[in-house]
């Protein structure tokens, strides 16, 4: 047993010799493996990035969060705003009262503006909200104080800024009790908020400055409709309860007759999660397929460069069937020559996917998992399609009658 | 009193070609003892590269016995006659046959590889060495085929014949490629091979290379003609002796 797998062994170094003889062939042969392999470790390793990155920016939109829109989506599901809002801050100020399976609300009335502080200036959007905001999106101020109830019914103008807006504006840092002119109205700075970083759509969270929705509307925006309400379920359970009832207030607010349309729309975090993770799984099924499909043409580059081999070398396998090979000898010794192409490839495949996938997560700013799970499986796929493809070429040599083969020019 | 390393009888192998059977050997019969040098000669489909595929092992035939020191090998399968190739058959081709890009050294260890024995790679080194040494190639291990000339490849080539100690040596044509001056040389070694015991069975349609034999067999139409022991010619050259 131990003399035969010594034997086995001296047949396989024969099969790596071949391989380092042709050098570029070699390449080209693994190509195809390359690519695929490398398909295959980036592909997981972004899209686990990627899972990783839009969970966590989901739950910094708050925990059990619904956002509530203007506007309708019609039967056959096409969103349609229809120009005009609807909504106002009192359908926000009862619904806590007449939603049980609510725990906070806040309007939200957003606008857009260039901001000066001394001789700095920063373009930034504004967002007019309550003292629930906060509460439903998680975001405490970091330094100061967010603005009071008090704030909110007198429109005080007051401010709370994100970081990014601190950055440019207040370089030294030191906001808090600063002046900032929003449109030509001075706003006096209560707090700054703690950094939260981008959103699934790439966007800074940290770039935006919140005020009492009472001051933006009056004084900034001119509204007296709101962009949108933001709610908080009192537990992830009682999303959908809360749907529910927030559903049945808003129409009975809006006095909309039943079989009528709704004049609002209703998103909940997990239907956001569920809509990334759809476009993620499309994404990845593509990717993916094409990993299998390169992963296919390398196998078949294999074979197809390998039945050249066997050709090119039907005398060197006549002799080794002279001297004593088996059909055994010579399959192995042909086999062994695939699988390593195949791991080769396999491996040069790891290291240009690790690679890529690191490259991209620093473009994209994703955090990148490199599982070995991943690993594994594009090398064992990449063995399987070398043992795969490497056999009928092998099966062919081992069967090749020394008479004929040694007789070949 | 010398073994019988070669015992046929009846031999008889039949080529389908179409419709219509060839028969390359018609009933041969032909003992060779431990310790011959036998030439095998005849013309083109005169049966004798047919009957050295048979005695070397590479193919069976369609009826009749071949005892190969002593053992049956008429009826064994591919891999059966392939461990007997490899234990008592070394093989001469007339165009060598080496391993191009494999030195000579590795080209004398291959049959090593394949066979039974099992040798560690130091012993294997050193039977290789020894071979090359019989054949008058120290010092020419590591050299490529391509670095050698015609004379000295067909010696590797014996050397790997060699090295696993068969129980014959079968050389087919091995001169064939060989200008009149090597191929003395290696007719020289072959005889000097034979006077140390080897038993030497050489395929020829030269009659100038079959004088180097101690005995001639002429054949035609896949029938043994004439055999006859003849006085064995020597080398007039004798440098390349080891």
């Amino acid at each position: 047993m131990k003399n035969s797998v010594i034997r086995m062994g001296n047949i396989t170094v024969v099969g790596l010799k071949a391989i380092s003889r042709n050098k570029l062939r070699s390449f080209l042969t693994m190509l195809g493996i390359v690519i695929g392999v490398g398909c295959v470790i980036a592909v997981v390793a972004i899209g686990n990035g990627a899972t990783k990155s839009v969970e966590a920016t989901i739950n910094s939109l708050g925990t059990n969060f619904i956002m509530i829109f203007p506007g309708a989506a019609t039967q056959s599901g096409a969103r349609i705003f229809t120009g005009q809002s609807t909504m106002t801050p009192e359908d926000a100020d009862g619904m806590k009262a007449e939603c049980p399976a609510v725990a906070y609300v806040s309007p939200m009335v957003r606008s857009a503006a260039q901001i000066v502080s001394g001789e700095l200036n920063w373009g930034t959007s504004i967002q007019g909200v309550s003292t629930d905001y906060p509460l439903i999106r998680s975001w405490n101020v970091s330094e100061g104080d967010f603005f009071t109830d008090t704030d909110v019914k007198a429109a005080s103008k007051v401010a709370v800024l994100g970081q990014t807006v601190v950055d440019n504006l207040f370089p030294n840092g030191d906001a808090v009790g600063q002046i900032i002119r929003i449109k030509n109205v001075p706003f006096k700075v209560v707090g700054v908020l703690e950094k939260k970083g981008g959103n699934m759509m790439g966007q800074d969270q940290d770039d935006t400055v919140i005020a009492p929705y009472t001051t933006v509307m009056k004084r900034l925006a001119g509204k007296t409709k709101i962009d949108m309400i933001q709610v908080s379920a009192v537990s992830g359970s009682q999303v959908q309860e809360a749907q529910n009832e927030i559903e049945a207030y808003l129409r009975q607010r809006h006095r909309i007759q039943p079989g009528q349309d709704s004049d609002f729309m209703m998103r909940s975090q997990e239907e956001i999660a569920q809509t990334q993770a759809q476009s993620m799984g499309i994404l990845r099924t593509l990717l993916l397929s094409i990993a299998a499909i390169s992963l296919l043409v390398g196998g078949i580059g294999i074979m197809n460069i390998m039945l050249v081999s066997v050709t090119e070398r039907t005398r060197e396998i006549g002799i080794r069937m002279a001297i004593g090979a088996k059909g055994r000898h010579v399959l192995m010794q042909f086999l062994f020559e695939a699988v390593t192409l195949a791991i080769v490839g396999g491996l040069i495949g790891v290291a240009i996917g690790v690679a890529a996938s690191l490259g991209v997560g620093h473009f994209l700013k994703w955090p990148i998992v490199v599982t070995p799970a991943s690993v594994a499986l594009s090398f064992g796929v990449a063995a399987f399609v070398g043992i795969f493809f490497g056999f009928y070429p092998a099966r062919k040599a081992s069967r090749l009658d020394p008479i004929d083969a040694l007789r070949y020019e | 009193m010398p073994g019988r390393v070669i015992q046929i009888s009846e031999l008889t192998k039949i080529y389908k070609m179409g419709e219509v059977d060839v028969r390359a050997l018609d009933g041969v019969d032909l003992n060779v003892d431990e310790g011959e040098f036998i030439a095998v000669m005849g013309p083109s489909g005169s049966g004798k590269s047919t009957l050295m595929n048979i005695i070397g092992c590479l193919d069976r035939p369609t009826a009749g016995t071949y005892l190969l020191d002593n053992v049956d090998v008429s009826k064994l399968d591919r891999d059966e006659r392939a461990v007997i190739r490899n234990a008592k058959i070394g093989f001469v081709f007339q165009s060598f046959n080496l391993l191009a890009r494999t030195s000579a050294i590795e080209n004398v260890e291959l049959p090593m590889l394949y066979g039974e024995l099992g040798w560690s790679r130091e012993k294997r080194r050193a039977a290789a060495r020894e071979s090359l040494r019989r054949v008058g190639l120290a010092g020419r291990e590591d050299h490529y085929p391509s670095q050698l000339s015609g004379g000295q490849q067909q010696r590797v080539a014996i050397a790997r014949a060699l090295v696993t100690n068969p129980a014959i040596l079968l050389a087919d044509e091995p001169t064939g490629n060989l200008d009149s001056r090597t191929s003395e040389e290696i007719m020289g070694i072959f005889q000097q091979l034979n006077d140390d015991g080897k038993t030497v069975v050489l395929i020829t349609h030269e009659p100038d290379i079959a004088q180097y034999a101690k005995r001639i067999v002429h054949m035609r139409d896949g029938l043994i003609q004439n055999d006859e022991v003849g006085k064995q010619k020597r080398p007039t050259l004798m440098s390349s002796r080891a």
